[in-house]
């Protein structure tokens, strides 16, 4: 007979996954994350996976981490720290200890706890002595073994079995806060459609986890945190990484443009180019080309044939695509490079976040040579960037650069679907037909945005090139007044878009002293920390970028109405830097990390309440 | 303009061309501009794309579409030119320094994948508008700025790179012979798939006479032999040399002598898939053995890249329930908040 445990209704959660590389931590987090979502709960996530695929078995460097935060109220970060651990083995107690609150709960897998396991981990002793457990109730559970007794007469092979195990411990969670098993269930039969027995095996081994915990009385309640009072609407949940892929294809349909990539798999962009090549469904051509400037020269090629061409990639990608994207600049032709930030230099951390690419997406080319860069700030406002990327590069026929990092690329958020019909036109600026006298570097005198003319179209054969051109008619030249001229045109035609962008807004006190300022992935963070501050009763404001080059016009009016400047970023000062270019006339404080992980907001709030003090 | 009444003036841009007075790239560019209103193309529908180097500076000279890019990645900018619009007729126009030394890898790639594209490779054995370093096709030995004591490398062949890369189309002719270019052009420019056109051609300023030994009219036709597909292998000023296949190996033959008559050599076959004749035929190098000009590999290619490309798009679009970005963002999980 179970208990009838207590309910108890609290506002916020933060659930840590880890086990594991192959224990399914990912998988597990996601279908938690799924269920809070389609419950209602306002949701963040934040995996946290090694770079090796499978690194020795139960060593600290293979433990693979998914937390999830969901609550009643607006979530805008996956939380600093978690009230509920899920270890399924001593390496991913010691990889993730520091992140349980002091109060928090930790659930292991005892049977994965024997001496072989605690001394790969690098502890020496009993690990609960070691590490200081006071205030966090621990619930040793068997899962290993139960899930070996729950499926011992399935007919399946022991290893199969124990692959198993992620969802006794999802059921446990599953329990504790009340979540329904309904979408699990669905997914293993959506999954596992031609193999039912593995339907079968995971959805036991599921309930068995949630009647377990129900059983046990180790637990003396469970929480119910309800919906969240969220704008009605059409939900989905969404990566940033889907979210840039289907901005691009949103783009291309509302532009009536082909949509092409050319691209190379690198981590943690890979996921965008994966969305793009299964999008044949609408016609979405992809090209995997042999290496990254291959992937940017493709996308040029088909640019110059008429396609809305993209490229992705990260940091290390980005340094190779550098002379293409010049190429893109003196052509003049719309392209798309989206770089998915991560921590560096050289292959640095391939799967952690960070910022440090600012400087290399606005200056790192040959010559006079200004792209457009703009960045997201949520994993669901990738669409919206992305989107903008390909208005911007088409309406002023240039580069832009489009910056998000690891922690968007596969943080994952609920989204209000959104209708297209609210985006804003595209304009693409095609050669009317018939021109006479068509002239390929003849520019709009507004915008100074050439038009577009493309192979097949009769009357318009023109030659481009990486040349230096004559402005207005396009041909080869090398008079150095032209070379000035095109220089200043260049730069010009970048600094116009700043027309089409909205003001920068403030978020918080408008009559604060001290503005902190972020841009792109931090927002979560920045906004988070913001109003701790404020409930604390300080006066603070908040200025986020999302357009870098050019800044929105009110930049510096803005920024003048601070006394305090505090610049807030993953990286060690480079938009700090940036601002201290464009305008020298403020003072700028910094905050950074670099740690190859997100902001806490616990860190943030303390480096907000000291510049407020000093 | 009627496709019919395109003539080769129809083609010249009105840029003024550059090349050095001498240079082979003259004859090629003559020998292209004679072949383009033979295609089949509008005007509007052919365009040349280039790298970086002499020959690269090929699309400015002729009035179609055209992209001169960066060095050594023609192949990729002309993948994606076609890939985006498989209607197009694209030619790659890169010399051996653009196309095998910094282009190296995009150049496999483009022959792997056997793209429909034309590449035109003018291969004169030196970096000129550098002024003068070897290139990878430079002899051992070679002696040029940046080997004041001659290459101590081995260089490469580029029909052996195209057969490595399973091409199904590599041909070679010499920048002195325009007629037999422009005709092995029409070959190279009907093939579907990536067809590989070497052109030895003279730099009359760093390389002069680099392939003097096969060129010079007196001795040219002892030391060359043009293949011509179901053609016995015939060659010489008196059509009385020719080539046998014996122990594995090709062998120069004197008709005529030991018993050997024309029924003895060998046939050129240039649209077997066996890439192994092919490789021997198309690294023959003079002393030894005379250097092949013409078709020498031309398999039919079932389909090409970027015809596979579209088929593969059109039935999964056919198939899919998705058709709009509507039907996208609300595919798979989603649930309504009231």
């Amino acid at each position: 007979m179970s208990k009838q445990a207590k309910v108890i209704e609290i506002e916020e959660v933060a659930i840590r996954f880890s086990g594991d590389s192959g224990d399914g931590m990912q998988l597990t987090g996601t279908l938690f994350s799924d269920t809070s979502a389609l419950y209602g709960n306002d949701v963040s996530t934040f995996p946290d996976y090694p770079a090796e695929i499978r690194a020795p078995q139960g060593t600290v460097g293979g433990v693979s981490g998914f937390q999830v935060h969901f609550g009643h109220t607006q979530i805008n970060t996956p939380g600093d720290y978690c009230d509920v651990l899920v270890a399924m083995n001593p390496a991913a107690l010691k990889a993730n200890f520091r992140w349980v609150k002091p109060d928090g709960i930790i659930i292991y897998d005892v049977d994965q706890f024997d001496a072989k396991n605690i001394e790969k981990a690098g502890y020496k002793s009993d690990p609960f002595e070691e590490e200081d457990v006071t205030g966090i109730q621990l619930i040793s559970a068997p899962i290993s073994n139960l899930t070996r007794e729950s499926l011992k007469d399935i007919g399946l092979d022991q290893k199969s079995i124990l692959r198993c195990k992620n969802m006794f411990a999802l059921g446990i969670v599953s329990w504790l806060y009340d979540r329904p098993l309904d979408h699990s269930i669905s997914f293993f039969n959506k999954k596992f459609a031609k193999k039912p027995l593995l339907v079968e095996a995971n959805t036991k081994v599921l309930y068995d986890g949630y009647y377990y915990a129900e059983t046990i009385e180790a637990f003396t309640s469970n929480f119910k945190v309800r919906p969240a009072d969220i704008e009605k609407g059409t939900y989905r949940s969404i990566n940033g990484n889907t979210a840039v892929a289907w901005g691009m294809i949103a783009a291309a349909e509302k532009a009536d443009l082909q949509l092409y990539c050319g691209s190379y798999p690198i981590t943690p962009a890979t996921g965008i180019l994966e969305e793009l090549a299964a999008r044949k469904d609408l016609r979405v051509k992809t090209f995997q080309a042999e290496d990254e400037i291959a992937g940017i020269c493709t996308a040029i090629g088909a640019s110059f044939a008429g396609s809305l061409a993209v490229t992705t990639t990260s940091g290390p990608g980005l340094a190779l695509k550098g002379e293409a994207i010049g190429l893109a600049v003196m052509t003049e032709l719309p392209l798309v490079i989206v770089d998915v930030q991560r921590g560096g230099p050289s292959t640095g951390l391939p799967t952690k976040t960070e910022q440090s690419d600012l400087m290399q997406a606005l200056y790192g080319r040959n010559g006079e040579s200004p792209v457009v860069v703009i960045a997201s700030s949520t994993p669901s406002n990738c669409f919206d960037y992305a989107y903008m990327a390909c208005k911007i590069a088409v309406e002023h026929m240039t580069p832009v650069i489009l910056l998000t990092d690891g922690f968007l690329a596969n943080g994952s958020e609920p989204w209000r679907i959104p209708d297209l019909n609210d985006f804003p036109d595209i304009k693409v600026p095609r050669v009317a037909p018939n021109t006479k006298n068509w002239q390929s570097y003849a520019r709009d005198p507004e915008t100074l945005t050439r038009t577009w003319a493309v192979p097949g179209t009769q009357g318009m054969e023109h030659r481009l090139g990486s040349l230096e051109k004559m402005n207005i008619t396009g041909t080869v030249s090398y008079v150095p007044e032209n070379h000035e001229l095109m220089s200043h045109i260049r730069d010009q035609k970048i600094q116009k878009v700043a027309a089409d962008i909205p003001p920068l807004e403030i978020i918080g006190d408008e009559d604060a002293d001290l503005l902190i300022i972020g841009w792109g992935g931090t927002y979560g963070h920045l906004v988070t920390a913001l109003t701790e501050v404020r409930r604390e009763g300080h006066k603070v404001a908040l200025a986020h970028f999302n357009y870098i080059f050019p800044l929105p016009s009110n930049t510096s009016e803005v920024l003048g109405r601070f006394k305090k400047l505090l610049v807030c970023e993953i990286n060690l000062g480079q938009f700090a830097n940036y601002l201290r270019m464009q305008h020298p006339e403020y003072p700028y404080r910094k905050f950074n990390k670099i740690m190859g992980l997100p902001f806490t907001v616990k860190d943030l709030t303390e480096a907000v309440i000291k510049n407020l003090e000093d | 303009m009627d496709i019919e009444q395109l003539k080769p003036e129809d083609f010249k841009s009105d840029q003024m061309v550059r090349w050095c007075a001498g240079c082979g790239d003259h004859a090629i560019l003559s020998s292209v501009l004679k072949a383009l209103p033979q295609l089949g193309y509008k005007h509007e529908d052919v365009v040349f794309v280039s790298g970086i180097g002499c020959s690269s500076r090929f699309p400015y000279y002729v009035n179609t579409y055209g992209f001169h890019g960066i060095h050594g990645r023609a192949m990729a900018v002309a993948s994606g030119v076609k890939t985006s619009n498989p209607n197009l007729c694209v030619f790659v126009i890169t010399g051996d320094g653009d196309g095998l030394a910094i282009g190296g890898n995009h150049f496999i790639h483009l022959v792997r994948r056997d793209i429909d594209v034309n590449l035109i490779l003018f291969n004169n054995r030196i970096y000129g508008l550098t002024k003068g370093q070897y290139s990878p096709t430079s002899k051992q030995g070679s002696v040029t700025k940046t080997s004041p004591f001659g290459t101590i490398e081995q260089p490469f062949k580029p029909g052996g790179i195209t057969i490595g890369a399973n091409g199904t189309f590599f041909a070679r002719t010499i920048d002195s012979m325009p007629k037999v270019s422009t005709e092995i052009l029409l070959e190279a420019a009907k093939h579907k798939g990536t067809s590989i056109t070497e052109v030895l051609q003279n730099c009359v300023i760093y390389n002069d006479m680099t392939f003097g030994d096969i060129t010079d009219r007196d001795n040219r036709d002892d030391r060359i032999i043009m293949l011509k597909h179901g053609e016995p292998m015939i060659y010489g000023k008196n059509q009385d040399k020719g080539l046998m296949m014996k122990d594995n190996q090709l062998h120069v033959v004197q008709l005529g002598e030991n018993g050997i008559s024309e029924k003895d050599l060998l046939v050129h076959d240039a649209k077997t898939e066996f890439a192994g004749i092919h490789l021997l035929l198309a690294n023959m190098d003079f002393p030894n053995y005379p250097v092949a000009l013409g078709v020498i590999r031309a398999c039919e290619s079932p389909k090409s890249y970027d015809v596979k490309m579209v088929d593969q798009i059109e039935a999964v679009h056919e198939k899919s329930k998705i058709h709009s970005v509507y039907d996208l963002l609300h595919s798979g999980s989603t649930w309504e908040v009231k």
